[in-house]
């Protein structure tokens, strides 16, 4: 099994699964490009997430991420629940297969984005300002960093958003950490 | 596409040549002679399988090296007539990548497009042809979506242009009638495992005559093309497999065929919002093969296999490149239907209970799988893709 059991686990039994019709704040992230979709749902009452509900399109480990990360965060404070990073998902998770570490970022990332959703939401209220709505178009040919799922315009040197140095693997063609001496996909050393 | 398990008749055959019947068929001596007269035998029988003799026939490791021996091979010894190939867009990655390995050395490709049934129109193939063209490959039959492609109506225009014609009939041979001579190919590769022989038993089809530069060099193996002390056991696996394979082809085609129009019929029924990918009828006869919208390959396939049903997919998250299948991208499906590609394959011990096994116990996989996808709420609430 390329999982560990607690992925099984949550792959099987995801918690905190579907939708909130009168959320107040909505997260999502990725695009089918590169696999994976998340969407997340939050309630928050008195500054603490008091609802977590999600939806993903995607794969074991994605599924399982999602579960997870609904669970960590369900009733912490917004600040806390900021604070929910990639690797601590992925410990909590008994560990994920190298090529699917991608996947731990995108559960904490729809996460945040809906808190931001609903920071800005609760801040333009305040100001009664309109509510300037994050761009949600979603590139269907752009794809993402495989190590932060930021997004990528092209075969760029560095990814803006978690500055791993990428370049293409010389055999395969993918995209891979420069730093590392194998080809994360197909192995090959990476050439110097 | 799946791997077969090992055929009773070929295990035992196999274990004489891991046990007393060890000699080198190079050596002079009588252990030696028996196995080389072990590999001889096997090597009229895979060449009976496909109509071919038997001095065509050179033994390798894995389908992966033969695509490889042929597409380099080929190309290298004939660069004197052109340095262009033509590939269907929807090779096996073996030979896409030889291919763009060539690139090193002078040769450019041209990739043939695929109709949404996965099929090659020899037109294309005759159109992409240019004074360089010296190889053209096309596969006998897609392993991901089972299209069985015109193989000798391009094998003609090739031949009316002086044009060598490669097929990769890994997942065709063992299991469809193949007819080298009549197909009219210059070389065509196998497979063991594809037809319950032994993983690392492989062939490559060379017709009589054909120039190729040697795979390995070294020894006199294989006519010098292939140098190596042979891999007698498995050798003598996959010719026991072939002889095997073409007794038995037509009742193995039969059932087979059952099973896969009883699936064919019954999932994109029972299943809403299911697309079968590939040719309806021109298809290998034990393959089946669907995208399954709104959800991805992967979690059906852990979810399945929890349920003992082994299948694949050629989804992004089922790939370790993280990229969806290029053939179904090629068949001009978009990225999220492809995402939701499913391949079955039916083995000989599969029965139409098995079938039905599956109808029960999938819809509700991809129901719950669905309720999930932020994909399907978006479908159901805009009705809209």
């Amino acid at each position: 099994m390329i999982y560990s059991e607690k992925v099984m686990e949550h792959f099987q039994n995801p918690r905190n699964v579907g939708v909130i019709k009168e959320a107040d704040g909505v997260g999502q992230v990725g695009n089918p490009v590169c696999g994976d979709m998340m969407t997340f749902y939050i309630k928050v009452r008195d500054n603490r997430l008091s609802d977590i509900k999600f939806q993903t399109f995607g794969c074991g480990a994605a599924i399982a991420v999602s579960s997870i990360v609904s669970e960590m965060a369900m009733g912490k404070t917004l600040d806390e629940a900021m604070e929910i990073t990639n690797d601590r998902v992925a410990d909590e998770l008994g560990g994920l297969p190298k090529n699917k570490l991608h996947c731990s970022n995108l559960g904490a990332d729809a996460l945040h984005k809906a808190i931001e959703d609903y920071r800005a939401k609760t801040k333009a209220q305040q100001k009664e300002e309109p509510v300037e709505k994050p761009s949600e178009k979603r590139d269907e040919e752009r794809c993402c960093c495989p190590y932060c799922e930021g997004p990528l315009e092209g075969i760029e040197a560095v990814c803006e958003k978690c500055h791993v140095e990428l370049g293409e693997c010389p055999e395969c063609g993918e995209l891979t950490n420069k730093a590392e001496e194998k080809c994360t996909h197909c192995g090959a050393r990476m050439k110097k | 596409m799946a791997a077969t398990p090992l055929h009773p008749e070929a295990l035992k055959a196999m274990l004489l040549y891991f046990e007393s019947r060890f000699g080198n068929p190079q050596s002079l001596h009588s252990a030696g002679q028996e196995a080389s007269e072990a590999v001889a035998q096997a090597r009229q029988k895979v060449a009976a399988l496909i109509k071919a003799n038997e001095s065509e026939i050179l033994f390798t490791s894995s389908g992966s090296e033969t695509n490889n021996f042929a597409i380099k091979g080929l190309a290298l010894a004939n660069k004197n007539r052109g340095t262009h190939l033509v590939l269907s867009a929807i090779e096996h990655q073996s030979v896409l990548n030889s291919a763009k390995n060539l690139e090193k050395f002078g040769f450019r490709t041209t990739l043939a497009p695929v109709d949404q049934t996965g099929l090659v129109n020899p037109e294309d193939v005759q159109k992409s042809l240019t004074k360089e063209t010296v190889l053209v490959s096309v596969m006998l039959a897609n392993s991901e979506v089972g299209t069985i492609e015109p193989i000798s109506e391009i094998a003609k225009v090739c031949r009316s242009q002086n044009i060598l014609f490669h097929t990769d009939a890994v997942a065709a041979v063992g299991n469809i009638p193949v007819d080298a001579e009549r197909l009219g190919v210059d070389a065509l590769s196998l497979a063991g495992d594809q037809f319950y022989g032994p993983k690392g038993s492989a062939a490559l089809y060379l017709k009589k005559g054909t120039r190729i530069l040697p795979f390995i060099d070294g020894g006199i193996q294989e006519g010098g093309r292939r140098a190596g002390t042979e891999n007698v056991a498995g050798i003598v696996g996959l010719g026991e497999a072939a002889e095997i394979a073409a007794k038995e082809m037509d009742s193995r085609l039969k059932k087979s065929m059952a099973l896969r129009d009883k699936l064919l019929e019954a999932l994109p029924q029972k299943i809403e919002y299911t697309i079968l990918t590939g040719h309806r009828e021109k298809r290998l006869p034990h393959h089946a093969s669907f995208c399954v919208e709104f959800i991805e390959g992967e979690a059906m396939l852990l979810n399945l296999d929890m349920k003992g049903i082994a299948a694949s997919s050629g989804s992004a998250c089922t790939s370790r490149a993280l990229k969806a299948s290029h053939v179904l991208l090629a068949m001009g499906l978009d990225h999220a239907t492809a995402q939701g590609s499913l391949v079955f394959s039916f083995l000989e011990e599969n029965t139409p209970e098995d079938i039905d096994y599956l109808l029960e116990v999938f819809p509700p996989i991809v129901e719950r799988l669905r309720q999930m996808s932020p994909l399907y709420t978006q479908y159901l609430e805009e009705k809209k893709r």
